[in-house]
């Protein structure tokens, strides 16, 4: 094992068998960020999921283990499963429109973290989220405390999402195309936002995302997963300067802040994808003799 | 997506007036009937038949909305009449809706068999025609009060589950629910923390809408003389008797009737009203 957070061979289907991620390994280690790349449907965010034990119903792990610092989850109990995650990991998740109770106010929502968790006073975990809130660069943490969700804009949840991830001091946190749902202006201030509270905090990021801009800006190692199937896991400047796989070769001619921003994009050839379809044709033949 | 910043608080409704004032108007004279009723319900006298509402001629006073053809004062008949609708009201609404949303949100947060048993029940449940359902019902268990109130949670606790658990399932698809689940909350506490104040405005709605229904199930049954005994006065029973005699004593039919419109148009209104009060994204 050579990461914080160790995935070997993960497999997950949907009840029907239908394969969602295929043998997927990857390694985060202990205070570095580790970029998840793959186009939308790959099953980048199964495998957050996978990892927190928020799968949808309709999705289980088949097989495969999950060590996280040093302990295989899929050998716990589901009660000390969600324990260990609860005191380990966070989530920074995609939408920060639904991943905010609206009937609640901003304050409880944070500092429930540390009273369940850590088992904090009320006082000293109000302490703790004003001074959080003020770390994402909220303004006027105490009134925000008191407001409820829909009074705030998207750009300000997530700060507050991103507060109470870090909030409990996890050693892992997953973020999951916590931008998308952005507009731009606020993205990059965000992006900046989460790799300064990543430093600063040494937390270990399993980052996940489509833009392979981003990836080169905040990540230390990536994946690329196409299909369910991790294709390449590199270092960062070995990938840039020579991907392996073709997919990950085309995926970055078609990204235009890395190459020449000036240029024309080069779509994702209709023949290497074909190539990645054959390839995962290939496994699925193979495991299932 | 719904974008009210900042306290744009809405006034209270004139229809959350109107309705609350109602109800409240008609709950001081149930609770008080024994006191202010100008007259004993019961009572009867031939001399005092058929006499008309205070505005007409050939009243007596005291009588202020008339007396049915026994001579009984309809004001106070319906003073006692409102006691019975609004017990019925109140704990046949709220039995149906605990039983009810309590199944609704297991099945809609919890699904798999919890949900596959629960929402076959209900289907079958809904099988049954209602009315027949009720009147067999009443038939088993002889007409009476609770006769009345178990046949209304036994027929209509389905509306409940069915509205809830469709609530609770698309709440428990949100991330913020999967988030109290990483924050190592137990499946049954964020059930009860996380999504059920998110379906109580929908609850709070359903309650007054059953409350309204359970007003009418209740007066249909008096109506048919299904209710409970003949001697205490109800408005479906007083319905009954003035249909009758409505071409000589109309006010026997039509002043029952407009309490029992206005009080089942006053919880509907009531419930929309709170809803809009209670839900934050609304307010
Ligand atoms: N509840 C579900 N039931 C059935 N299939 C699902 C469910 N959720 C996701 N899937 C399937 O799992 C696959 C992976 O989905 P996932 O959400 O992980 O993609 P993603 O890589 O995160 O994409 P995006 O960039 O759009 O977020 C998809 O093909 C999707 O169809
Ligand atoms: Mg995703």
């Amino acid at each position: 094992m050579n990461g914080f957070l160790s995935i070997r061979n993960l497999t997950v289907r949907l009840k029907n068998g239908s394969p969602i991620l295929r043998s997927v390994s990857l390694d985060v280690a202990a205070g570095q960020v580790h970029g998840l790349v793959g186009e939308s449907g790959a099953g980048k965010s199964m495998i957050g999921k996978a990892v927190l034990g928020t799968l949808p119903r309709a999705l289980s792990v088949t097989g495969g283990e999950i060590w996280l610092d040093g302990t295989n989850l899929m050998s716990l109990s589901p009660t000390e499963r969600r324990r260990r995650i609860g005191a380990t990991a966070a989530l920074i998740p995609q939408d920060p429109l639904t991943a905010l109770n609206p009937s609640k106010r901003i304050g409880p929502q944070i500092t429930r973290r540390l009273v369940d968790i850590l088992g904090w006073s009320r006082q000293d975990a109000q302490d703790r989220a004003l001074e959080l809130l003020g770390e994402v660069h909220i303004p006027d943490p105490a009134r925000v405390m008191r407001n409820y969700p829909h009074e705030l804009s998207g750009g300000m949840r997530q700060r507050i999402l991103i507060a109470s991830a870090f909030a409990a001091e996890p050693r892992l946190i997953i973020a999951d195309e916590p931008t998308t749902a952005l507009d731009v202006t606020v993205q990059k201030q965000i992006l900046r936002l989460i790799a300064d509270m990543q430093t600063r905090h040494g937390t270990a990021l399993l980052f996940v995302t489509h833009d392979l801009g981003v990836v080169s800006k905040v990540c230390d190692t990536l994946s690329v997963l196409y299909a369910g199937k991790v294709v390449e896991d590199a270092r960062m400047h070995r990938f840039f300067m020579r991907p392996i796989h073709p997919y990950s070769a085309a995926l970055l001619a078609a990204t235009p802040t890395y190459t020449d921003p000036t240029g024309s994009l080069t779509p994702v050839s209709q023949a290497v994808i074909d190539g990645v379809e054959a390839e995962v044709a290939q496994h699925d033949a193979r495991r299932a003799q | 997506m719904r974008d009210a910043r900042g306290d744009m608080r809405r006034p209270v409704g004139l229809r959350l007036w109107l309705s609350g004032g109602w109800l409240t108007l008609l709950v001081a004279g149930a609770i008080f009937a024994p006191w202010i009723a100008p007259k004993d319900p019961l009572m009867q006298d031939l001399f005092l038949g058929r006499l008309p509402p205070f505005w007409e001629s050939g009243t007596e006073p005291g009588f202020w909305l008339g007396t049915d053809s026994l001579g009984r004062d309809v004001l106070s008949r319906m003073l006692y009449g409102a006691r019975l609708a609004l017990v019925v009201a109140l704990v046949a609404g709220t039995l149906t809706c605990i039983i009810g949303a309590a199944l609704g949100l297991i099945a809609g947060y919890y699904r798999g068999w919890p949900d596959r048993i629960i929402s076959r029940f209900v289907d079958i449940w809904m099988a049954f025609p209602p009315v027949l359902f009720a009147i067999l019902l009443i038939a088993v268990l002889g007409p009476g009060l609770w006769s009345i109130i178990i046949a209304i949670v036994v027929i209509d606790w389905t509306r409940f589950a069915r509205v809830i658990r469709a609530e609770a399932m698309t709440q428990g698809a949100m991330d913020y629910v999967a988030s109290a689940q990483v924050a190592g909350r137990k499946r049954f506490g964020t059930m009860l923390t996380e999504i059920l104040p998110n379906v109580l405005p929908t609850i709070v709605v359903l309650l007054t809408l059953e409350m309204g229904i359970a007003v009418i199930v209740e007066a249909i049954l008096s109506f048919v003389n299904l209710s409970i005994s003949t001697d205490s006065p109800t408005w479906g029973g007083m319905i009954a008797e003035g249909r009758t005699s409505v071409h000589q004593a109309w006010w026997v039919l039509v002043f029952p009737l407009i309490a029992l419109f206005l009080t089942v148009l006053s919880f509907s209104q009531l419930g929309e009203g709170l809803k809009d009060r209670f839900d934050p994204v609304l307010r």
